[in-house]
């Protein structure tokens, strides 16, 4: 009797918490979509790189920081599923710096886009982060010596940097990070459908759910 | 049923409530962490390292049978628990000023992030459970003293 007391109570806590939390989940499906439906600015604004065919079915917006480890690890895989896929997903790279001192980052990728070298930068910025950012140690002067490699005019970025369209670029991207709770990078959504459970099988899969969904074979 | 037994057995129930009450906090609590994705603040890791081993402590109480020696191991981490669930309500409330508080870095310990009926706060429920299980508990070792 006292055990069966103490052990159904733990089976149901479980349970309400099972259910609390695929209640909450579907929750969020539905906001974010209609958000997507409704207040697709959000997700993309003017600014926003992209990357990909803008007929693509498919938008995956990235939330990134390009001092974040994780960020940095995932970029080959997002162009891998990319090239799998030519013309079908279209990403979209916003910004979430949230470590203090990572908007720094931000800006010189920016100044670096005022070159129209965006990508080459940022790729090469993920590539070389180890020397960088190294345990988030940022060390931006680090950078002057390595970013020409991309072909960009480093004194031009200097100067660029500090551009307030810039600094107006991070406060709408990080107004939107709070607007679609965004507490983690990379954070990704997928036609407005947020990424649940973090890891590259999951973001493959919900890629790949969304494919089958606008691309029926 | 004698009465020793029926004191026995009132005993028991009492105890169960405080795993009870134990149990559904620590779930709300990383309901609130892992579900809803709420960053514990300094503070609220401090109550939460209170209120976990309650739920294995209370569990080892109930059986096979109610142990008074229980409410020994019990009290401190409540007490602590509950003082540290005061400070946190009081610093939340802003009767406490801000600048004393301990956490610099990572989550505000004032940030607010829910309220039930506009007024019930986090750690204002963390203190309500706290209190309740040291009322509880001293009952209990009042009872069991005779």
């Amino acid at each position: 009797m006292k055990y069966a007391l103490v052990g159904i109570t733990c089976v149901i806590l479980v349970l309400a918490f099972v259910v609390g939390n695929n209640y909450y989940q579907d929750q969020q499906v539905k906001k974010y979509g209609s958000m997507a439906a409704k207040d697709a600015e959000v997700f993309v604004r003017d600014h926003s790189k992209t990357l990909g065919s803008n007929d693509a079915r498919v938008t995956l917006v990235e939330f990134m920081d390009p001092a974040c480890e994780t960020c940095a690890a995932f970029a080959p895989y997002v162009k891998k599923i990319m090239s799998d896929n030519p013309g079908k997903i279209r990403l979209v790279l916003r910004y979430a710096p949230f470590h203090e001192g990572a908007d720094d980052f931000v800006k010189i990728v920016e100044a670096a886009a005022m070159q129209g070298k965006y990508w080459e930068t940022l790729n090469l910025m993920f590539e070389t982060q180890n020397i960088w950012a190294n345990h988030n140690h940022y060390q931006p002067e680090k950078l002057w010596d390595i970013l020409p490699r991309a072909g960009v005019d480093i004194e031009q970025i200097k100067k660029d940097m500090n551009n307030p369209a810039i600094a107006a670029i991070i406060a709408q991207d990080m107004a939107d990070v709070r607007a679609l709770n965004v507490q983690k990078t990379p954070g990704y959504f997928v036609n407005g459908r947020p990424l649940q459970t973090f890891g590259y099988r999951q973001l493959y899969e919900l890629i790949q759910s969304e494919l089958n969904a606008q691309y029926p074979q | 049923m004698s009465r020793s037994d029926k004191a026995a057995n009132t005993n028991w129930m009492l105890l169960f409530l405080c795993w009870l009450l134990v149990s559904v906090s620590a779930t709300i609590s990383i309901f609130f962490s892992s579900v809803l994705e709420y960053q514990p603040c300094v503070l609220c890791w401090y109550q939460r390292i209170c209120l976990f081993p309650l739920f294995f402590i209370f569990a080892a109480g109930l059986f096979p049978t109610f142990d008074k020696s229980v409410i020994k191991y019990a009290l401190p981490l409540t007490i602590a628990g509950g003082l540290t669930a005061l400070y946190h309500t009081l610093l939340y409330a802003g009767i406490i000023p801000e600048s004393i508080q301990p956490c610099s870095e990572g989550v505000s310990c004032t940030e607010q992030y829910f309220e039930l009926f506009g007024f019930v706060s986090i750690p204002m429920l963390s203190f309500f459970a706290f209190s309740t299980l040291v009322a509880l508990l001293i009952i209990l070792k009042r009872r069991t003293s005779k």
